[in-house]
Formats: structure tokens, C-alpha cells, sequence
């Protein structure tokens, strides 16, 4: 056998669990089974805020059989520790959400279990609660803090107040966008094992291991190494399953610590739905001063989310769409004040783009209203405004990349038939009167891995580990959700070490096993883990030089014999690798200047659609999305990706409707909560641009969550085009565009 | 009244099985539970998701709606009854090609219902695709590969 010369990198290489997925076999959580394992179901607060008086075990059930959990229960700190450490895992005294759980039960029998659990009934005594952000801002209650704000980031560039008095033009608007179920396809779930031995065991449905690990250690008060998390398959996340499992596996441990038996804890769609973490709701208003050239002067901007009951990952989501939300323009003058507030409703939480897409919606409308009153075409107006190398952000970000959006721009216009399209719906609109044709895009970045110091702070390891077999093992705690983490980072350790791909494999994640390599979120898992393995995987190699069992020029077969020798006498070869920041990056998180990212993915997404002027109904008819995003690690997956993102994407902007009725979701149902069928989606045509990225393996940045930033805007300057009417809040629902168009 | 278990003699991935379960007990949860066919997945429980696909009779059915009783006697096809062994089904083989299946939930029933499309349909235009798939969410992929999954499998 010879050097393994061919390129994988690059190669659109078949999913390394692929296989199973296709076939059936993978195991998901609910796939599992324990020797006398029980079920377990979580009793909730049916209303938004309230003292709870009483919790009464009704009906003619045989409760000694169960066990039975309340927040008395917890040896620990009573928390789902994340940021703060304020969101109980059980609510004791006070509920501050619909859904928040308040007892847990288990039984063998899950069909008694659920009449048991219809049978519980909290009295609660109401307190007034806040469903408005602009409630939550009057503080027409206090229900968190002093002030019901979980936090607030100022980003200043320049003097926006001095700008105002010498502007041509000051164009102000006002931008809404509603949450957002995440809807992966499996529900949450988890098993726990339990016991003062062996302390907690869980399998689950996740993102993130140590998150989970985090808190169970608070939950418990055990140490370190009497908690182990080891992930399942998981059937999609999305975000919906990075903070969240947290509290799964915290209620699935209590009961299994209690009942002495493994315990499952399954979510059903309705509760999914109802209980656990959706896409932040966002409103931004926006002001800006342009001079009669369409340079833009000034951008001052107010951004706010609703974080829900607690102060989970609202911080950092208000991070990401705070520093997103000036887009990738140059404009000297920028203020970014924003806030994210505390409301009644269950805390809202990661989804794609974290933040990103809120902010991105609002830019990518006004700078149409920008271009029209200035008088110019809307791409016109970017182009004037478009950041440059060696310009800066708002957050005085250098650029220090080639970066070319302007041909970025032109390619997305040609591909999509732009101009002509446009013309040609101009005179079809003429004439129709009942189907009118639009086009439109929006122009954008995203930025890769955790904001600001994020990456310092986790300081992420990744093992490598060798077989005497000379069959490589990636030790990682990221995922694989969907998005092809386990294939990718094969690839990468593939190309490193010039091996075949069959001959990488990825431990199952597992804290008893595997290394912080941090949470499966933020664009971080090809760029910044996939650097560390590339780095982990040359420190194998470099092992086996330095030992002169090989040289730098190998064939399969020395690198399998090296390996056999070097572990025969050493007992195991492995190699670690941990982050450390690129130069040149620095970020203050006093003043929220700096490099905000490693690295950001560019993009152009140009939507055509059709609105039915007599159902009011909206239709995408055809999708183009160009994006640069570094080297292409696994060109089929990427695209993957990308066409998975805007199918997200158009859902949010067209379809999917949480109905909130005080606080509580009333349309918790696939029957009831649209996301897009097969037979809604327009073909969606995906386009790459290549311009390597020094600090990413091989070249690549981050794509996951980009594709979710563009659709919603794009779709809504179309929507625009079309009929000549400015809608400014998504989703966009037929009702809402007929009040709009009668009003 | 208690409601008494019955059995029923049906057939499953070409075995005949004498299942005891009650009468309204789900076909899902038969499936999964008693006879270990964890293939198919229980995504909403309403018949909207299309995760639970099986074939019952030929027909694609979402087998959380389906009364175990009213199995009698049929003839059942789970995602683990269409390899042949080793060999993949080329519809099976496709989804891996072109990158069908992401996070793998919803692929077993997607695998069943582009089978069954093709079954009914063996030159589908794009439109009879999307309609044939409309059944069977999926949330990772935004369908378009697997379309080209299905259009190359009908090319075989």
C-alpha cells in the first residue's frame, strides 16, 4: 500500500454514519432500553407567574407506587446551572412561566404514569405577569432584577449625534420578528442511571455534554467524576438542544437517584413544543443618516429580545445580534443600544443564528427603505456602503481578509437573473392583478465560533488517539446533530495524516471519555474543532517522527507499523491540542471593541417570490444563495446546510406562527405549527466562493448558522417588490398581510 | 369494563408474528416496543411528521394511527425489512450519495415513502416527488437533496 496522496478535503466523502441512519439501526434516545427501567413525566405550572399554594396527589391511583420529586428533593443547588445560576431545576415556591416543571414522577407502567400525571394539581395563587417587552421596559412589574433587564451592551463608533444636524436624509423604522419553534424532528429526551455509588449516569438527546455535566455537578453536589453524560444520536437540534437537556437530565437523575432505577424521559411533541426553548422575538428600530449619495452616515440603532422567565442564554444571544446588527457596511458613525428583557413567557433560547437573524432582518429591510428614499436601487445603495479590507466594523474590527462583496453581490444577481427578472415581473404586474411577482435579496455576514473572548475562555481540547491497528480515533465532545461532524472531522484528521477516511473514527461523546472540546454551537465546530484536530492529528504524527519510527514521507503501511511499535512500547499514542487565540485578535469586553470574531462567512441571498393578491398567500418560487465561507470541507454537506438553513428560513418568514395565549403556547402541534413541507419550497440553489481562511483547518470558517440570517429579509424585500407595500414584522402570515393591505 | 389483550397474526418484514397487545394499543408502539423495530421513530403522534412510516399492505401508513387491530392478518414492512442484508435498497444507497439523510430521524420513513412513490410511480416528475414526500417532514435538510436522492434512485 502506498502514501495515501489523494485529497479528502474537499471531497463530497458519504456520511461516516450514514449508513445506520439509512438503514435504521442508529440508536436514538428512545430507542434504548434498561433492565427494569421505569418512565418518568414532569408535572407543570398551567399558568405564567404564581405563588404555589399546595401540590395534590388526586384521583384513585396507587401514588405509593410512584416516586415522586419536588425541588425538596435536590441535594444540591436548586438550578440549571448556565450563565446565571437563576432558573430552578423544579419551581419551589414561585412558578414565572407556563410549563415551568414543578414535580416529577415515575412509574413502570407509562400509560398509569400519564393518568398520574393528569392527576396532580398545583394550586396557584396568580401574580400579575408581563408578556410585552415593552411591559417588561415600563416595569409595569418587577419580575426579575431590579429593573427586568438580563442584560445590556452599548457598541459605539464614531458620534452618531453628530451627524444628524448635516444629514440629506434620516430614515427611521421599526422591525419585528416573532419566536421560532426549532422543531427537530425528535423530541427532547433522556435517561438517567443514579446512585450514591456510582453517582449520575445520563444518555440523551443533546448538544452540548458538558453543558449537561455543568449542571448535574451543581444539581447533585457530586464531583467531577461522579457524572457522566454520554450522548445519544440526536435527531436535529438546532440550538433546541443545547441548554435545555440540561434540565432534562437534571429531572431524569432526580428520579432515577430517588426510584433506585434507570428512569426515560421522553417528551412528547406537545410538550416539547410547549415547554422548552424557541427563537428569541425581537423588535429593533432603526435610524440612519445618508447623504444624497447613499453613503451612509450614521446608524443608530435599538435592539430588543425577549428573553423569557430566566436569564439563560438571553446574554449572549443579545451579544451575537447586538454585533450583527450593522451588517457588513462601513459607516463611521454607529450606535448599537441593546437590551434583553425578562417576560412571563418560558425562557426563549439558542436557535441558528442566535440573535443574528433578528438583527440581520431588521438591517436588510431598512437599508431598502434607505435606498428608496435616497432615490437609488437598493443594490446601488450597498454597494456604496459595502466594508472593504482594511476598513472596520462596528465594533472597529478590522478587515484584515480579501474581502469582495461587491463581486460577491454582482454573482448572486446574475445567478438569480436579477435585472431582468425584475423588468420582466414589472410588466407582468402590470397586467395581473391577482399575482404579483417579486424579487429580492440581502447581503450579509456571520460571524464563526463564540463571540469576543468566548473561544479564550473555553479553551477548548481535543484528543487524538492512534490503534496499534494505525486506526485513528477523534476524542470530541461536539456533536454529530444532522450537521456532519462526525464525516468533516474525519476528513480533517484524513488529510492531516494522509490516511484513508475508513480508517478515522469518532468516540461516542462521553465526559467519562472524551475532552472539553467545548458546546456543538456558534459556526464552532468545523473552524474551531476542526483546527484543534488538524493540530492534534500533526501532533500524532509529529510523536512518530520524533520517536523515528517514521518519516515524513509514509505509506499506509509504515504509518500501521509505527503505530504498533510505538504503542507496544509506550502502552498508547495520543496527542492533544488546545485552543490558543490567532494573533491579532483582541477583543474588550468593557467597551465591546474589537475583533468580535475569529472569522465571518459573507453572503448574498436573492429570493423571487409571488403573492396571491386574492389568499394573500406568499409563495418562494426560486432560492439562490452565494456564500464565501473558506475552504469547502465536504461540498455536499456544506450545500446540505445551506439548503437545510433557508428551508429553516423561509419557515420563519412565512409560516411559523407561535400563538402565545397568556404566556402558554396554544398551537403546540405539527398540525397546527407550520414548517415547510416538500411541496413548499422553492428550488434552493446554493453557490460557494473559496477564499481559505488562514486559522481554519484547510482553509474553512463556519457555515451552520449563516444560512439562517438571509431568507427572512430577502423574502420580505421581494415581498416588497412585488406589491409595492413595506411589511415589517415576520412571520409574515396571509391574515396579517391582508389587515395590512386593507388597513 | 376491562379491556382484555387480543392476539393478532400478521406478518412483518416477511416473518409471521402472533402479536398479544390490546386492540387500540398503536402499531407504532407494537412495533417498537414488542417486536424491538426501533427503525421508525415517533415524531409528533399525530400522524403530521411522517417519522413512524411503515408499509401496511403496501400501502404507506403512519403507523401511530394505526389500531394494532386493524392489522390483522397484514402484511408489514418496517425500514429494517428492505436491505437485503448487506445490500442497501437503491433507494437506500442514494439518500447516502447525494446526502438525503442529515440528523436521521425522519430518514426511515422518507426512505419508505420515496419507495413507495416509486412503487406506485417509477418516472416521477419533480412535482410528483414533492407531492409523494409531502407526508414526511424533515427539518435538516430542506429536502432538496433528498429530491436528487429519489430522482437518481428512479434512474436505477
Amino acid at each position: 500500500m502506498s502514501t495515501n496522496q489523494t485529497q479528502i478535503v474537499g471531497q463530497s466523502i458519504q456520511r461516516k454514519e450514514g449508513r445506520d441512519k439509512v438503514t435504521g439501526a442508529m440508536r436514538y434516545v428512545d430507542d434504548l432500553l434498561f433492565p427494569e427501567m421505569w418512565f418518568g413525566a414532569t408535572v407543570r405550572s398551567p399558568i405564567a407567574r404564581g405563588r404555589i399554594r399546595s401540590i395534590e396527589f388526586t384521583g384513585n391511583l396507587p401514588w405509593h407506587e410512584f416516586t415522586i420529586v419536588t425541588a425538596k428533593d435536590i441535594s444540591g443547588q436548586n438550578c440549571t446551572a448556565l450563565i446565571l445560576d437563576d432558573q430552578p431545576c423544579l419551581a419551589d415556591k414561585f412558578v414565572n412561566h407556563a410549563e415551568e416543571p414543578v414535580v416529577l414522577l415515575a412509574h413502570p407502567d407509562k400509560y398509569l404514569l400519564e393518568e398520574a400525571r393528569r392527576a396532580v394539581k398545583i394550586d396557584i395563587e396568580p401574580l400579575p405577569a408581563l408578556f410585552t417587552m415593552d411591559d417588561a421596559l415600563n416595569q409595569t412589574e418587577i419580575i426579575w432584577g431590579d429593573d427586568n433587564v438580563f442584560k445590556t451592551f452599548l457598541v459605539e463608533k464614531g458620534n452618531v449625534d453628530d451627524v444628524w444636524a448635516s444629514a440629506d436624509f434620516i430614515v427611521e423604522g421599526e422591525y419585528e420578528t416573532g419566536a421560532q419553534e426549532q422543531l427537530y424532528i425528535e423530541p427532547n429526551g433522556m435517561i438517567a442511571m443514579a446512585n450514591a455509588d456510582d453517582g449520575v449516569t445520563v444518555w440523551g438527546s443533546l448538544q452540548c455534554p458538558y453543558y449537561v455535566h455543568k449542571a448535574l455537578l451543581k444539581l447533585f453536589g457530586l464531583p467531577p467524576d461522579k457524572v457522566r453524560v454520554i450522548q445519544a444520536a440526536t435527531g436535529g437540534g438546532f440550538g433546541g438542544k443545547e441548554e435545555y437537556p440540561s434540565m432534562i437530565a437534571g429531572h431524569a437523575a432526580l428520579l432515577a437517584w430517588k426510584a433506585g432505577k434507570p428512569v426515560k424521559l421522553i417528551y412528547d411533541r406537545a410538550e416539547d413544543m410547549a415547554a422548552t426553548t424557541k427563537r428569541h422575538p425581537s423588535r429593533t428600530r432603526h435610524r440612519t443618516a445618508v447623504n444624497k449619495d447613499g453613503k451612509l452616515l450614521a446608524m443608530d440603532i435599538e435592539f430588543v429580545i425577549d428573553g423569557g422567565a430566566y436569564a439563560t442564554l438571553s446574554s449572549v444571544v443579545l451579544s451575537r445580534g447586538t454585533i450583527h446588527a450593522a451588517g457588513p457596511y462601513a459607516c463611521d458613525n454607529v450606535r448599537v443600544r441593546s437590551k434583553a428583557v425578562a417576560t412571563n413567557h418560558p425562557p426563549h433560547g439558542a436557535f441558528r443564528g442566535f440573535g443574528a437573524p433578528q438583527s440581520i432582518f431588521a438591517l436588510e429591510r431598512h437599508l431598502n427603505k434607505v435606498a428608496a428614499t435616497v432615490g437609488l436601487r437598493p443594490e446601488e445603495l450597498r454597494r456604496r456602503n459595502f466594508l472593504h479590507e482594511g476598513q472596520t466594523t462596528a465594533t472597529g474590527q478590522v478587515i484584515r481578509e480579501k474581502l469582495d462583496l461587491d463581486g460577491l453581490l454582482t454573482r448572486a444577481l446574475e445567478l438569480s437573473d436579477y435585472h431582468a427578472k425584475k423588468e420582466r415581473f414589472a410588466e407582468h404586474n402590470a397586467t395581473n392583478a391577482t399575482q404579483k411577482k417579486g424579487i429580492g435579496f440581502a447581503t450579509f455576514l456571520h460571524g464563526a465560533g463564540f463571540t469576543g473572548s468566548g473561544e479564550r475562555f473555553l479553551e477548548s481540547v481535543v484528543g487524538i488517539e492512534a490503534t496499534a491497528t494505525g486506526n485513528v480515533c477523534i476524542l470530541v465532545a461536539s456533536t454529530e446533530i444532522g450537521q456532519g461532524t462526525n464525516t468533516i472531522l474525519s476528513q480533517i484528521a484524513a488529510e492531516a495524516l494522509r490516511l484513508d477516511y475508513e480508517m478515522i473514527e469518532l468516540a461516542q461523546p462521553d465526559t467519562a471519555n472524551v475532552p472539553n472540546s467545548g458546546p456543538t454551537v456558534a459556526s464552532r465546530t468545523c473552524m474551531i474543532v476542526g483546527k484543534l484536530v488538524e493540530s492534534a492529528a500533526l501532533g500524532l504524527k509529529q510523536t512518530l517522527v520524533q520517536s523515528g519510527l517514521l518519516t515524513d514521507d509514509y505509506s499506509l503501511d509504515e504509518w500501521r507499523q509505527a503505530c504498533a511499535i510505538y504503542i507496544a512500547e509506550h502502552g498508547a499514542l495520543k496527542s492533544f491540542s488546545k485552543y490558543e487565540a490567532p494573533p491579532n485578535i483582541f477583543w474588550n469586553d468593557e467597551t465591546y471593541q474589537g475583533d468580535a470574531y475569529g472569522a465571518y462567512a459573507w453572503a448574498v441571498y436573492v429570493a423571487e417570490v409571488t403573492v396571491n393578491l386574492v389568499t394573500y398567500e406568499t409563495r418562494v418560487d426560486d432560492f439562490v444563495a452565494l456564500q464565501e465561507v473558506g475552504k469547502v470541507i465536504n461540498p455536499v454537506l456544506a450545500a446540505g446546510q445551506i439548503e437545510g438553513g433557508v428551508a429553516q428560513a423561509i419557515g420563519y418568514a412565512l409560516y411559523e406562527n407561535v400563538v402565545w395565549d397568556n404566556g402558554t403556547m396554544r398551537n403546540n402541534q405539527m398540525t397546527n405549527y407550520i414548517m415547510p413541507t416538500s411541496e413548499d419550497l422553492p428550488p434552493i440553489r446554493v453557490f460557494f466562493e473559496e477564499n481559505p481562511y488562514t486559522y481554519g483547518p484547510s482553509g474553512a470558517k463556519g457555515i451552520g448558522e449563516l444560512p439562517m440570517d438571509g431568507p427572512a429579509p430577502a423574502i420580505l424585500n421581494a415581498i416588497e417588490s412585488a406589491i409595492g407595500v413595506r411589511v415589517n414584522c415576520i412571520p409574515l402570515l396571509p391574515e396579517t398581510l391582508m389587515k395590512v393591505m386593507n388597513a | 369494563m376491562t379491556i382484555e389483550k387480543i392476539t393478532i397474526d400478521c406478518t412483518v418484514n416477511h416473518t409471521a408474528h402472533s402479536i398479544r397487545a390490546y386492540p387500540m394499543a398503536r402499531l407504532l408502539d407494537v412495533l417498537r416496543e414488542g417486536l424491538r423495530l426501533t427503525g421508525m421513530k415517533e415524531g409528533c403522534g399525530e400522524g403530521e411528521c411522517g417519522a413512524c412510516s411503515v408499509l401496511l399492505n403496501g400501502e404507506l401508513v403512519n403507523s401511530c394511527l394505526v389500531p394494532v387491530a386493524q392489522v390483522s392478518g397484514a402484511n408489514i414492512t418496517t425500514i429494517e425489512g428492505i436491505a437485503a442484508g448487506d445490500q442497501l435498497h437503491a433507494v437506500q444507497q442514494s439518500f447516502l450519495t447525494h446526502g438525503g439523510a442529515q440528523c436521521g430521524i425522519c430518514t426511515p420513513g422518507m426512505v419508505l415513502a420515496a419507495i413507495s412513490l416509486l412503487e406506485r410511480n417509477p418516472n416521477p416528475t419533480e412535482a410528483d416527488v414533492r407531492t409523494g414526500l409531502a407526508g414526511n417532514l424533515c427539518r435538516c435538510t430542506g429536502y432538496m437533496k433528498i429530491f436528487a436522492a429519489v430522482v437518481e434512485a428512479c434512474q436505477k
